[in-house]
C-alpha cells in the first residue's frame, strides 16, 4: 500500500468535521493492516497539517491501540507535532556533517530572522521551524528542507532569497 | 545441550538459554535491573554486561545466548567499571531519597547500588523534571525515581494488554508515563497495579493510607473492623521473612487484634456468601436459556446472557467497562467478597452489636491495589457510608505490624472472630486463579444433583494450573427434579488470568469461535495470591508456593463447600433471607458502567 503524505495543511480550508470525516476513511482503511500506527499518524498530519488531540483519540480508538503507546509514538518521532504548524515547514540539519559546516549558525540566522524559537510557527502562521538528523545530503552541507525541497549549501546571507521563495503571493495573507 | 565456561568453570545449559541462564545456573551472581525473569529481556539498562572472550564489546548477558565453546568472565575490571558507570549514570537521575522512600531495604536499585559498592557518586549534572502523580485512588507515581527499565510498560502491554503506561518523548527527555506526560487518571488504568508489582524502585507504589487506619483505630467512638482477603495468608510471613508459601493464619489473626482492631474478620465469610448469590445467579441464568418456558412459569422475567462471567477482581471489572462494553451484560451483578463484606458489615453485623452504620469502620487487607479503587466507586454506598473505609495492602499491613512493634514471628496463633469470620474451604480458593470457579461448582452442582462434586479431593484439576487460560467440561447427570432441564447437558466452563488472556478469551467468545456457560477472570497472573499489594517479588515459583499454600489451608478444614457455613446461614435467616432476594439485590449486587477509553 502507497503512502501519500501531503504536508500541506487543509485546515483553514477545510472544516474539522470534514477533516475528522477524512481521517475515519484512513484509519477504516488501515484498520487489519499491521504496522499502521505510524502510517496513519503520518496521513492524519497531512490533514490537519499537525495532530490535534482529537484526531489522536480518533486513531487510538480506531486502530484498537492505547493513548499512551500512540502519544508515545507521537512523541518519539520529530516528524510529528502535536502544535499547529505553519504554511511551511522549515528544518535545518544538524547532523554532524551539517553541524561543523555550520549548521548551527544558520538556525541561529533563521531564528533571528523569523524572530521565533525551535517547534514555533511566525505570528502570521507561515513558517515553522524545526530541527533535523540528517537528510543524506551531507556531501552539500550545511543543508535546510522548507516542505519537500532540500536548499544545500546554505550560508546566511542567502537565507533571505531563499524565504522569499516561499512568501510570494501563492501565501494567505497575514491574519 | 551447550557446553561453555563461566570464569573458568564448566556449565550445561539447553538450546536456547541466555548467558545469565548459564551464570545462575552454576551460582554466578550477575547485577540485572531491567531484566524480570518471565517478564522482560529487553538488555536495555546494561548493568549485566558480561566480558566474552573473542568479543570486541561487553555484551549484555540477559539478551546473549549462550553458544558452545563460549568463555564468559563476569568480574573483571573491565566488567565491574563498566557495571558501576552503568549503575553512577542511573544513580545520577534518580531521587535517592531512601530514608523516606517506600521502599527504603527493599528496594532492588538500593540493593544494587550497595553490591556494587558504591559509596559515593560524582557524576552529577542535569536532572528530569520531577513529576509526582497521586491522580487515582489506587497508585503512587513520582518520576523522579524511575529509572527507565520498562518492566512497568511490558507488563501493562504485555500481561494486561492496558498499556496505560509507554515511553514518551525522547532520548534525555524521555519518562515512562501515560500519554503525554498527563496524570494516570486522564487514561484508560485498570488499577491492576503489576506496574507497582515488578518497579524495582519506590517509582510506583500504592497509595499509602496506613495513617487513615491508625487514626480510626485511635478514634474513640469508632468500631474498627478488619477483613482480610484469603490471599494474605498465603503471602503476609513473606515480609517478616518466612518462605514463600508459609500459611500465617493464626498469626495474622493475633497481629490484627494487637493492632488494636475491635473485631478481626474474614472476607473468605463473604467470599462464601459470593458462592450462594453468585451460584444462584449462575443457575438462573442456565435456566431462562435452557428452559425458558419454565423460567418465566417461576415468575421471572430477565436473567443475564450466558456465558456468566465472575466479578470479584475490580481490575477486571473496570478492564470490562474500558474494553468490553457490549460484555458488561455477561458480568455477574455480584459485587466482589471484599465489597459484600462492607455491606454486610455496616448492615446485618451492626445490627447485631447495635451499632450505627457510620460508627462501624470497615478496613480491608488485600492483596491488590484495584481494591483502592473499587471501595471508592459511587455506587458502593449501600449501608448509608462508604461499605468499606481503608483498603491496605498486604505489604501495607506489613508495615503497621512493624511500626507497632509486633514481634510477628512470636506471635501465638489465633482464631478470627465470629460470626463474620467463619469460613469454608471453598472461599480460601478464592485466591488461586479457577479457585472462584471451582468453589461455585462445588455449590452448584451440589444444588442441582443433591451429590458432591465429582472430582478427587473436590479439586477441579485442569483450571488449578498456572497455564493463561484453562477449559473445562462438566456432564450433568442425576439431576433433582427442580434442575431436570439440565439433565444430561454438559457445563462448559473456561479460567483465565492477566487482563491479555482474558482480551484473547472474549475475542474467542465474541467471534463464536468459542462457547462457555460460565468463565472466570482474574486480572493478576496466577489469581489474587500473585496480586499488586503482594510482597514482592511475585516470581512464577512464589505463585506456585502460594497456591500450594491455599490448597492446604482449603483441605484442612472439614467444611469444604460454601453453602455448609452454617454463619451463612445464620446470615440469611437474620438479615438477608434468600439468595437473589430483595435485600440481596439492595446490598450484595451492583451495576456496572461503559468508560470512555480516552
Amino acid at each position: 500500500m502507497s503512502i501519500n503524505v501531503q504536508h500541506q495543511c487543509t485546515c483553514e480550508t477545510a472544516s474539522e468535521e470534514e477533516l475528522m470525516g477524512r481521517l475515519e476513511q484512513v484509519i477504516a482503511e488501515y484498520r487489519d493492516v499491521p504496522g499502521a500506527l505510524i502510517p496513519v499518524l503520518q496521513i492524519a498530519q497531512g490533514i490537519f497539517g499537525y495532530l490535534p488531540e482529537c484526531a489522536l483519540k480518533q486513531i487510538a480508538v480506531g486502530l484498537n491501540k492505547s493513548y499512551s503507546e500512540v502519544a508515545g509514538v507521537v512523541g518519539f518521532y520529530s516528524f510529528f507535532s502535536t502544535q499547529p504548524r505553519g504554511r511551511h515547514l522549515i528544518r535545518v540539519c544538524l547532523g554532524t556533517a551539517c553541524y561543523v559546516r555550520g549548521g548551527k549558525q544558520l538556525l541561529d540566522a533563521l531564528k533571528q530572522r523569523l524572530g521565533i524559537d525551535v517547534g514555533q510557527t511566525t505570528p502570521d502562521r507561515n513558517f515553522t521551524l524545526d530541527v533535523a538528523r540528517c537528510f543524506g545530503a551531507c556531501g552539500l552541507a550545511p543543508a535546510l528542507m522548507i516542505d519537500d525541497d532540500v536548499h544545500q549549501r546554505v550560508k546566511p546571507a542567502r537565507l533571505q532569497a531563499i524565504l522569499d521563495q516561499y512568501t510570494d503571493g501563492s501565501t494567505v495573507p497575514t491574519e | 545441550m551447550i557446553n561453555l565456561t563461566i570464569d573458568d568453570r564448566p556449565v550445561q545449559v539447553p538450546q536456547g538459554a541466555t548467558v545469565l541462564d548459564a551464570a545462575r545456573k552454576c551460582g554466578v551472581d550477575i547485577p540485572t535491573l531491567c531484566y524480570l525473569k518471565d517478564v522482560q529481556a529487553i538488555g536495555a539498562c546494561r548493568l549485566c554486561v558480561v566480558e566474552v572472550e573473542g568479543a570486541k564489546a561487553l555484551v549484555p548477558s540477559c539478551v546473549a545466548p549462550a553458544t558452545p565453546g563460549m568463555k564468559v568472565y563476569t568480574k573483571t575490571k573491565r566488567v565491574r567499571e563498566a557495571r558501576k558507570l552503568v549503575m553512577q549514570l542511573l544513580m545520577s537521575d534518580h531521587a535517592g531519597e531512601c530514608l523516606t522512600c517506600d521502599r527504603n531495604e527493599k528496594c532492588e536499585f538500593q540493593a544494587l547500588a550497595r553490591q556494587m559498592g558504591i559509596k559515593q557518586n560524582d557524576w552529577t549534572g542535569d536532572t528530569s523534571p520531577r513529576k509526582f502523580d497521586h491522580s487515582t485512588p489506587a497508585l503512587s507515581r513520582d518520576s523522579g525515581k524511575c529509572v527507565l527499565c520498562r518492566r512497568c510498560v511490558t507488563v501493562c502491554k504485555e500481561v494486561q494488554g492496558v498499556t496505560a503506561l509507554f515511553p514518551q518523548n525522547r532520548g534525555f527527555d524521555t519518562k515512562v508515563a501515560p500519554a503525554f506526560c498527563q496524570d494516570l487518571a486522564t487514561v484508560a488504568c485498570v488499577q491492576c497495579g503489576q506496574c507497582a508489582a515488578v518497579c524495582p524502585t519506590g517509582a510506583i507504589t500504592e497509595l499509602d493510607e496506613t495513617d487513615k487506619v491508625w487514626a480510626a483505630i485511635d478514634h474513640p467512638d469508632k468500631f474498627v473492623v478488619v477483613q482480610t482477603a484469603p490471599a494474605i495468608r498465603a503471602a503476609l510471613g513473606e515480609e517478616f521473612g518466612y518462605p514463600p508459601g508459609t500459611l500465617v493464619t493464626g498469626k495474622m489473626a493475633a497481629a490484627l487484634r494487637r493492632l488494636g482492631f475491635d473485631a478481626v474478620f474474614d472476607t473468605n465469610f463473604t467470599a462464601d456468601l459470593t458462592i450462594l448469590e453468585e451460584g444462584n445467579e449462575l443457575l438462573m441464568r442456565l435456566k431462562a436459556a435452557l428452559a425458558p418456558e419454565e423460567f418465566k412459569k417461576d415468575g421471572h422475567h430477565h436473567a443475564g446472557p450466558l456465558p456468566m462471567a465472575t466479578s470479584c477482581c475490580p481490575a477486571w471489572i473496570k478492564h470490562a467497562e474500558y474494553f468490553h462494553q457490549d460484555f458488561l451484560p455477561n458480568l455477574s451483578t455480584c459485587k466482589s467478597p471484599q465489597q459484600m463484606f462492607g455491606a454486610a458489615a455496616k448492615t446485618y453485623y451492626s445490627r447485631r452489636i447495635a451499632k450505627h452504620p457510620t460508627d462501624v469502620f470497615v478496613v480491608s487487607i488485600m492483596p491488590c491495589t484495584a481494591k483502592k479503587f473499587e471501595c471508592q466507586r459511587p455506587e458502593m454506598e449501600s449501608s448509608w457510608s462508604r461499605d468499606v473505609d481503608v483498603v491496605l495492602t498486604t505489604r501495607e499491613l506489613a508495615d503497621m505490624i512493624k511500626q507497632a512493634g509486633i514481634d510477628f514471628t512470636s506471635l501465638p496463633d489465633e482464631q478470627m472472630d465470629a460470626p463474620m469470620g467463619m469460613s469454608s474451604g471453598a472461599a480460601d480458593i478464592f485466591a488461586n486463579t479457577g479457585g472462584v470457579m471451582e468453589a461455585a461448582l462445588r455449590t452448584a452442582y451440589e444444588v442441582v444433583t443433591g451429590r458432591q462434586l465429582p472430582f478427587d479431593g473436590l479439586h477441579v484439576t485442569p483450571i488449578t494450573t498456572l497455564e493463561g487460560t484453562k477449559e473445562a467440561a462438566l456432564t450433568i447427570r442425576g439431576c433433582v427434579p427442580e434442575w431436570s432441564f439440565l439433565e444430561g447437558k454438559t457445563l462448559k466452563i473456561a479460567v483465565t488470568h492477566g487482563l491479555a488472556n482474558a482480551n484473547r478469551l472474549l475475542e474467542k467468545i465474541k467471534s463464536g469461535e468459542a462457547e462457555y456457560h460460565f468463565i472466570e477472570v482474574m486480572s493478576c497472573p496466577g489469581g489474587c495470591i500473585g496480586g499488586a499489594g503482594q510482597p514482592r517479588m511475585t516470581t512464577q515459583a512464589v505463585r506456585k508456593a502460594r497456591i500450594e499454600a491455599i490448597f492446604r489451608e482449603d483441605e484442612g478444614k472439614t467444611m469444604r463447600k460454601s453453602h455448609e457455613n452454617p454463619q451463612i446461614r445464620e446470615a440469611y435467616e437474620q438479615f438477608f433471607k434468600s439468595p437473589l432476594g430483595e435485600r440481596s439485590h439492595q446490598f450484595l449486587h451492583t451495576e456496572y458502567f461503559g468508560r470512555e477509553r480516552v
